[in-house]
């Protein structure tokens, strides 16, 4: 059994998820930056990722998992603290599923679909 | 008896006086009805062109200056007098507020509210569109009044010269029928809601930064607290404030005029719209509440998000909530503590740190001492302008994480440096330049002490105040 090395572009636990995960299927989605957070994640606004479809305990990919996957794999700077907040998104930031805000779609527990559009957006204030 | 007489005799010269006039109206009558009839003219009354009485619900020159907007279904006769009879009050008078105070004077608002307690500064005028260079130092809201009155003196200008507070904001806000906010910090973000909440005044909201901005309509229809079938307010999107260090100001980030000038606009259309509906009467098509984003340098401009409605255990607008007038101006609410204050950054001991003019006097006794100066700020600040010799190498990039090949060495760092030449670091303030000495001690180029490393207190803005007051301080 070999590891495909497409499936881990990170490091560490993310590697170790890498492997573990091997044998489980991949979801694509759309993951956007606005508001000052594309600062966090390589200058970089849209990102195309390929995702597990399942967690390690083989549950569906929630939007909870993706943040901690973001974190994990995506997220260059280490300054998490602008991302995540004990453990939860940071306040001021939103998150919209296809458009829509989370709180309608089931907020952290929204199982993400193949082709999914999620957006994180922090909220500004100058004016 | 004699007053009866004399009564009399008046009676008979007015009836004498009403005869004549009453011949003069018969003469005049004979002259129309000889005039030819218009064929197709209906029967009925004539409009008597001697006679100008205004009958129109506008003033005549009122129809000449709406008449691009009366013709729209938008707007109409109908939505030109609810605008006439509207107050708005637009709170900031700065990027947002500019524009959106012109477009709702232009439009013909009856009373334009306008609050902000500061004053015209050079660095407003790129995209605060209604002060100008002769207005530096004027209050904003007389500069903002005078420009709405000037362009259209039918409406009423009413100013505020101080910032909205706990205990003015219901005498101010309650005597408005919408609200603006068009302010740039949350502790005003959560004020505004919560009076708006209170009152029941629909709001439109709106921020920019940078090249980014954002929309929504709050309290929209402005129901009563614990009414789930009003508009959810700025507590119901954004519950918890963001932590202060998170939040990035205009000054500290940059905003590109025609971005907040896009917002400012936008605010304008939602109130012209809201207005023209009727504020407060029931929308035909409630559609549900959306946040618009603008971005000028995303893939998409503007993009319409759906959002929740009020939330249930909203702490303002709920049927649970405790907000009350009392409580507000009673000051139980602490704005600025609920939003937090940044902490300044104080990592560094004293000897860590070198006032600007002892590092320039350093130099200064020895031109050729070997060392490093790193400027930590972001490019653009450091290509405005930056010490002689600094080398630039921004603060951003000391925030990668760390590889599994820990504190590789520097590119920056040149290899002929002697192990205990000295390096410095200079930010915009003096708050990154500590975060960076800190980061290169623990990246342990101090060689254990054998080499200093430091920062300069107060940044390029002590150097200016210091050292060379021709820098250009951003
Ligand atoms: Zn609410």
């Amino acid at each position: 059994m070999s590891v495909d090395s497409q499936m881990s572009t990170g490091t560490g636990p993310a590697a170790q998820d890498a492997v573990a995960l091997h044998e489980q299927p991949k979801i694509s989605i759309v993951v956007e930056f606005s508001g000052g957070l594309e600062m966090l994640f390589s200058d970089q606004r849209r990102h195309s990722l390929s995702i597990p479809a399942v967690d390690k305990d083989g549950r569906p990919a929630t939007v909870a998992f993706l943040i901690d996957y973001l974190c994990r794999n995506t997220m260059k700077d280490s300054r998490q603290e602008l991302f995540v907040l004990e453990d939860h998104l940071r306040p001021g930031i939103l998150v919209l599923i296809n458009d829509a805000d989370w709180e309608l779609e089931g907020e952290e527990s929204y199982e993400i679909q193949n082709g999914d559009n999620i957006l994180f957006v922090s909220t500004l204030h100058g004016g | 008896m004699e007053s009866a007489s004399s009564k009399a005799e008046a009676l008979r010269l007015q009836i004498l006086k009403a005869e004549s006039e009453l011949e003069a109206l018969r003469s005049q009558l004979e002259e129309f009805e000889a005039q030819p009839v218009p064929q197709n003219a209906s029967p009925g009354p004539v409009f008597n062109a001697q006679s100008r009485d205004w009958k129109w619900p506008l003033k005549e020159d009122e129809y000449a200056r709406y008449g691009r907007q009366l013709i729209l279904p938008t707007v109409g006769i109908q939505g030109q007098l609810r605008l006439k009879s509207t107050s708005v009050l637009i709170v900031g008078a700065g990027g947002l507020g500019c524009p959106a105070a012109a477009y709702l004077a232009g439009a013909g608002v009856g009373t334009l509210g306008i609050v902000d307690g500061d004053a015209v500064e050079e660095s407003n005028l790129h995209r605060q569109i209604a002060h100008s260079t002769a207005k530096l130092g004027q209050r904003k809201v007389d500069s903002l009044g005078h420009y709405c009155e000037t362009l259209n003196p039918e409406v009423c200008i009413v100013t505020h010269a101080t910032h909205l507070t706990p205990d003015n904001a219901e005498g101010i806000v309650s005597k408005f029928d919408l609200v603006l906010d068009c302010t740039d910090h949350p502790t005003s973000r959560y004020l505004i809601s919560d009076i708006c909440v209170l009152l029941q005044k629909p709001l439109v909201s709106a921020s920019a930064l940078r090249t980014d901005g954002q929309l929504i309509v709050l309290n929209n229809p402005a129901e009563p607290q614990g009414s789930l079938g009003g508009g959810p307010c700025y507590r119901c999107v954004f519950p918890k404030p963001p932590p202060p260090e998170s939040v990035v100001s205009c000054g500290e980030g940059g905003i590109l005029g025609p971005v907040v000038g896009v917002m400012g606009v936008l605010q304008a259309l939602e109130a012209i719209k809201l207005i023209s509906a009727g504020v407060g009467a029931q929308p035909k098509n409630p559609h549900a509440p959306a946040l618009l984003l603008f971005s000028a340098s995303g893939p998409t401009t503007f993009r319409s998000m759906r959002m929740r409605g009020r939330r249930t255990n909203c702490f303002a607008c709920s049927a649970s909530s405790t907000l009350s007038l009392a409580a507000l101006k009673s000051g139980l609410l602490d704005y600025v503590q609920f939003c937090g204050v940044a902490a300044p950054v104080s990592v560094l001991r004293p000897e860590e740190r070198i006032a600007a003019a002892a590092y320039n006097k350093l130099l200064g006794q020895n031109p050729e001492l070997p060392h490093i100066l790193l400027d930590v700020r972001e490019k653009e600040h450091y290509d405005i302008a930056s010490i002689p010799g600094a080398v630039n190498v921004p603060f951003s990039s000391f925030q990668l994480r760390k590889t599994d090949s820990e504190h590789p060495k520097p590119d920056w760092l040149p290899g002929d440096l002697p192990y205990d030449a000295p390096i410095y670091v200079v930010c915009r303030v003096g708050n990154d330049s500590q975060l960076v000495t800190r980061i290169l001690k623990e990246m342990g180029l101090d060689g254990g002490g054998k080499r200093f490393i430091g920062d300069i207190r107060g940044g390029m803005r002590a150097w200016k105040q210091e050292v060379d007051d021709t820098t250009p301080f951003t």
